[in-house]
């Protein structure tokens, strides 16, 4: 058995746990057939979204969900989460156990990895065997690759976002079982205690742009982006940036481009200011047509682009948006 | 008082190039530098917060070679007040193995008088990116764990914890002892001063020695990915480039 541990928004599997069932398919179809059983911890927030659940799941691979319910999932604690895995994994008598390499995914399978004393391979991409079980995994933020083993089981791995595209098999609606696991008060000392409003989710004029102007540690500071989203305005697109960006709080996190951001396939990308990092290529690889702008000619995003300017985006796009107004007065 | 301990660890600097040793067993770090990731330097400039807050103190440890001494200085230099070293191949340790060495430490000092009611760690770290080194800690040494933490505060014996959550902020509370993994981009870092430089030079380090055989990172190798042939076309250079980069807006049919 392959036990997935599967997230969810508004009634549906996010789309990250989608991709992960596609590696659990994978694998599966490998070992001639492992059935794959998907886990859901706490309660839905819409009970009525059970059966389209169900169903969703059911056609992207899984016979059977699992939900562990009880008052120790009324609010998030990652130990606790861990339990209802183990229990799930014991009473499947899984042999993998996988979730999405998502913040909550990494650390609920840290804690069961801690739990059982196995291996984990986080943001796992591809696996190169089975007898030996060896997964390739990035490392160094995802400028490189490793092979490692997992010879314990369970197998326990996370898989990385955009690394698989979630595809539909045809399965029928799978079938659903409760159960409330037993949980230790130690494992619900460190949860969720407060909860701030929901954000809006802004990324969806992002990830539909025809055009989006890409703005990365180039920027130099919160004030570096006047000019690459005026580019953007005149051009009816979107401003998108790189993780840097986002984790120094220069922009908000709704316009991360990236494997931890939004996924786009514009018709025109323009990076600039971005080095091209494998965690910013996850996002963008699909764009139509790339023109890079960057001080320095052999950054991988100035090599992987259509087309490339060499030079300072503080001089570069000003002089763009200025040439562009001059021809559209 | 809170006595805070803070790991941190010696990677390559990854923003240039990433080359791989000969063995393909480690990113060499040779031509481009070592540093600190961005999350453990957020972990320690939230550590000197808390401690200056509560008259408690800051103490590093690193489990690495032993130039990590270099990290560990520049860490020193901050404002905090000692440092531990448990000299070690990191290319030979797992996420358990560094797990176990640090959980030695504290209780080494916790049996020389020295309690670390918290212990912060970067989320992950930014060569071997396992996302297991705290929660292996917390588990080893029976205590709470926050994961991804990006603001911490210590009051009355208790920690308040804030993260970003998958839909929205959130906010833990729970009392000390307890091991929290820090996310940058809640605590911006601060640069040392020269005072605090001199300061760092006469601190005696404490080098130990890990405490058992590793047990690995089960890895086979590494490899980088295979490279791009580039197909690039350079339209220019500088603001010069402009009206190319106009007329080929228009051409792609994005401009008018």
């Amino acid at each position: 058995m392959i036990l997935v541990l599967v997230e969810t928004e508004d009634g549906s599997a996010t789309e990250i746990s989608l991709e992960t069932l596609a590696l659990a398919r994978a694998l599966s179809q490998e070992g001639g057939g492992i059935a794959i059983r998907a886990l859901l911890v706490g309660a839905l927030d819409d009970p009525g979204a059970r059966d389209g659940l169900a169903a969703e799941l059911g056609a992207h691979g899984v016979a059977e969900v699992h939900q562990a319910l009880g008052e120790a999932f009324d609010t998030y604690a990652g130990a606790a989460w861990a339990a209802a895995v183990q229990q799930a994994r014991a009473a499947t008598g899984s042999v993998v156990v996988t979730a999405a390499g998502s913040p909550r995914g990494n650390e609920v399978l840290a804690h069961l990895s801690a739990r059982l004393d196995v291996a984990m391979a986080a943001n796992v991409v591809s696996f190169v065997g089975l007898a030996p079980f060896v997964v390739t995994r990035q490392v160094v933020g995802g400028a490189a690759l490793e092979e490692m083993r997992l010879d314990q089981r369970p197998a326990v791995f996370t898989v990385a976002g955009h690394s698989w595209i979630a595809a539909e098999s045809g399965g029928a609606p799978a079938t659903w079982h409760e159960f409330t696991p037993e949980v230790a008060p130690a494992d619900l000392v460190a949860r969720v205690v407060a909860t701030g409003q929901k954000e809006v989710d802004h990324s969806d004029s992002l990830k539909s742009a025809r055009v989006v102007v890409g703005a990365g540690r180039g920027a130099g500071g919160p004030d570096g982006f006047a000019a690459v989203a005026e580019l953007a305005e005149l051009l009816g697109g979107s401003l998108g940036v790189s993780r840097v960006v986002t984790s120094l709080g220069w922009r908000p996190h709704h316009e991360q481009v990236g494997q931890t951001g939004s996924r786009i396939s514009p018709e025109l990308y323009i990076p600039c200011g971005i080095s091209g990092a494998i965690q910013h290529w996850a996002g963008c690889a699909s764009s139509k047509t790339i023109l890079a702008v960057n001080t320095d000619p052999d950054a991988p995003m100035m090599t992987k682009a259509t087309y490339a300017v060499v030079g300072d985006m503080h001089e570069v796009v000003p002089a763009l948006v200025e040439e562009l107004r001059r021809r559209r007065s | 008082m809170t006595d805070i301990l803070v790991c941190v660890k010696r990677v390559p600097d990854s923003s240039g190039q990433v080359l791989l040793t000969d063995d393909a067993q480690g990113v060499d770090g040779r031509f481009v530098g070592f540093t600190v990731s961005n999350h453990e330097n957020s972990a320690v400039e939230l550590a000197i917060r808390i401690a200056d807050a509560t008259d408690g103190s800051v103490t590093l440890v690193s489990v690495g070679p032993a130039e990590a001494v270099e990290q560990l200085r520049g860490s020193l230099a901050l404002g905090c007040q000692a440092a531990v070293l448990v000299e070690a191949d990191p290319t030979r340790l797992g996420p358990a193995d560094v797990a176990h060495e640090i959980a030695e430490v504290v209780r080494a000092h916790a049996a020389a008088g020295t309690t670390y009611d918290l212990v912060l760690l970067g989320n992950d770290a930014a060569d071997s990116g396992d996302f297991q080194v705290p929660i292996r800690l917390s588990y080893l040494l029976g205590r709470p764990i926050v994961t991804g933490a990006s603001l911490v505060e210590v009051a009355d014996g208790n920690l308040v914890a804030h993260t970003d959550g998958p839909y929205g902020a959130e906010t833990y509370s729970l009392p000390l002892p307890a091991v929290v993994s820090v996310l940058e981009g809640g605590a911006e870092p601060r640069y040392p001063s020269l005072k605090g430089r001199m300061a760092a030079k006469k601190i005696q380090i404490e080098m130990r020695s890990p405490t058992r055989e590793p047990v690995g990172a089960h890895r086979v190798r590494l490899s980088l990915p295979p490279a791009q042939p580039s197909s690039v076309e350079v339209i220019g250079e500088g603001p010069e480039a402009a009206p190319a980069m106009a007329d080929l807006l228009v051409r792609l049919g994005v401009s008018r």
